[in-house]
């Protein structure tokens, strides 16, 4: 291919590659910055000096967040309810899912409408609502866990991967064998299904993890916040955080006092979105190709 | 009909056979139904119970008298709000918000993923999807905290860069209204532009590369190569896209607009959703809210409908 390059073909390349680093620059810059600003002095922030390095390294605000105890607690109910969250999906969706990938099953085309009808149609918000409170859930961590228990979607990618991975006649075989079809499921199947089951889960860990709608429903008890709810009074609603170190370092006028917290303020932000996004941006590298694979699997057909 | 007997003499009908087949099926899968079962009983509960429970929006709910005991209204509240006067901008805010998307969204990760496909050094293809696929990941309050912060009026990133550019004063982006959808529009394609080229990749991926030979040898150029090979040969996952996309053309989520909605850009952010919301669960208006709710659904309902038979008979894609 490379020598019948022509000329026409080389200019489309070379600026093909030119636009390719600039839009990734350009999607790349903003958590850029938001890293080199959360390390940085936060009053040369304010003044705009901080664009490409960092300027006056500190880790002032990332000790100020620390010390913030709402953020740990945030932190804590987020790691609890994700993992909750994620076995209760898998329990109720990885069977499911193997059900509706055998043939034996009747009445399947009339299951399957069964589920995907609500993939397309709602209750809407409030009949949910009303809901999640009739079963006393309110104020529970239970009322961000149970009703996102089970998702359609994730539901459909899992049965798609089933039917593509396991062929039918292993299944008759192991009936010949004389297994029972929940020994064919739990010991035949399930450990087979390493790569979907790891699909599933990271789907609804990052869902869960980043989401704060259903806290805002359902949470008052500021004990049971999790961390995107926390993050929202903060970064959105500006909610005052515990900050030390400022007013003690320069016995200044009460204004320079001041006008340092603000900064202080504002620099905390960006090291708060860091430090909540860490998880997901650890992860993120080692399990790109699961997730990736998840969308592929699911664009076979929906 | 079969004139065989059963052991008591009665003979056995269609009917009967039917069922005892039935029977014999269920008496060899049953574990199979059990399996199922969390996730039926799941949906019923979590799905079906609020489309049941939906109905307060044709009654005058009470909590007291609950949704059995509340009164008929019919279609009151539907009138109530289609006749209101915020039914108009709500509709003209949440049309207009999701069309720009559509717009500009919705051709961006298509156009990404032919770029990237031409390219041929595959550690810089793999370092770049790397990159654009990250922002996918972050929270959506995490980047609404970002868009708060960056377009600040004093030391919002945007500004600063605007003052190097033309020394212009300080906006505040977010407090004015004609900015709004923008800012809505443009961070959604800084978050999903990476993320969705997957699926079009991969459909790309199954292009044939002795049609690309082919057309290399009648001296087609790399730009009528993707015109005339690679977009046809994607056109039905586009579709499929395009339908999905249409048919939640009313629904503009209510999570990163109530992040970015303030006072002052109201006029130009309220939409549907935060509208039921706000006079749902703030001010508890029931049965009203619902009303709206229902009739949001059964729009995107009708709209995918047709948008899918329009395009089955069209292009021969549809969902079903």
């Amino acid at each position: 291919m490379a020598e019948r390059k022509t000329m026409s073909d080389k200019v489309f390349d070379t600026i093909n590659l030119i636009l390719l680093i600039l839009i990734t620059l350009i999607v790349l810059y903003p958590l850029y910055f938001t890293i080199i600003a959360s390390f940085s002095d936060p009053h040369a922030v304010a003044k705009g000096e901080v664009v490409f390095f960092i300027k006056g390294f500190t880790v002032e605000p990332y000790k100020n967040v620390f010390i913030n105890d709402e953020i740990w607690i945030g932190y804590a109910n987020s790691i609890f309810n994700t993992v909750v969250s994620v076995l209760l999906n898998l329990a109720i969706t990885i069977p499911a899912a193997y059900v509706l990938s055998r043939d034996e099953i009747k009445l399947k085309g009339a299951f399957m409408g069964f589920f995907v009808f609500t993939m397309y149609f709602s209750g809407g918000l409030i009949p949910s609502y009303l809901l999640v409170k009739n079963l006393g859930l309110v104020d529970t961590r239970w009322a961000l866990i149970i009703p996102a228990g089970f998702s359609v979607y994730n539901m459909i990618i899992a049965r798609t991967f089933f039917k593509a991975n396991m062929a039918q006649e292993i299944y008759e075989a192991a009936r010949i064998d004389g297994s029972s079809e929940f020994g064919i499921f739990f010991r035949l199947v399930l450990p087979l299904s390493g790569a979907i089951i790891a699909v599933i889960a990271l789907y609804v860990a990052v869902g869960h993890w980043n989401s704060w709608f259903s806290a805002l429903l359902y949470i008052t008890n500021k004990k049971l916040y999790p961390l995107q709810y926390v993050l929202r009074s903060i970064l959105i609603l500006n909610q005052e955080m515990n900050i030390v170190n400022v007013d003690s370092m320069e016995s200044g006028e009460a204004m320079q006092a001041l006008m340092r917290r603000k900064y202080m303020a504002e620099g905390m932000k960006y090291s708060i979105i860091f430090i909540s996004s860490v998880p997901m941006l650890i992860a993120y590298p080692f399990v790109q190709k699961y997730f990736v694979k998840g969308v592929m699997i699911g664009a076979i057909k929906g | 009909m079969k004139k065989t007997k059963q052991p008591d003499g009665r003979p056995v009908l269609a009917r009967d056979s039917r069922w005892v087949a039935a029977k014999k099926h269920l008496k060899s899968y049953w574990q199979l139904y059990v399996l199922l079962l969390p996730a039926v009983i799941y949906i019923i509960i979590f799905a079906y119970q609020p489309m049941y429970g939906a109905q307060i929006a044709f009654r005058e709910f009470s909590i007291k008298k609950g949704i059995w005991g509340s009164d008929w209204v019919g279609l009151k509240h539907f009138e109530r709000f289609v006749t209101s006067s915020v039914f108009w901008p709500l509709l003209k805010n949440t049309l207009g918000i999701s069309i720009y998307s559509l717009v500009a969204g919705f051709p961006a990760p298509i156009i990404f993923a032919f770029m990237l496909n031409e390219l041929t050094m595959n550690k810089l293809k793999k370092t770049m999807q790397m990159i654009t696929y990250a922002p996918h990941f972050i929270s959506m309050v995490a980047v609404c905290g970002m868009i708060v912060l960056f377009t600040h009026r004093e030391y919002g990133l945007i500004n600063v860069f605007l003052r190097m550019l033309t020394g212009a004063e300080g906006i505040e982006f977010l407090a004015e209204p004609k900015y709004f959808k923008t800012i809505y529009v443009v961070s959604g394609i800084w978050q999903e532009l990476g993320w969705g080229t997957i699926i079009y990749l991969a459909a790309l991926s199954g292009v044939d590369p002795q049609v690309v030979e082919a057309s290399v040898i009648d001296g087609a150029s790399r730009f009528q190569k993707i015109i005339y090979i690679n977009l046809p040969y994607i056109l039905p996952t586009i579709v499929i896209m395009l339908i999905l996309r249409c048919g939640s053309l009313l629904s503009v989520g209510s999570e990163k607009i109530l992040l970015l909605q303030n006072a002052l850009n109201m006029e130009s952010s309220d939409v549907i959703s935060t509208y039921v919301y706000r006079l749902g669960i703030q001010d508890a208006q029931f049965s009203f809210t619902t009303a709206i709710g229902l009739f949001n659904s059964i729009v995107n309902m009708i709209v995918l409908s047709v948008v899918n038979y329009l395009s089955g008979k069209l292009s021969g894609s549809s969902l079903w």
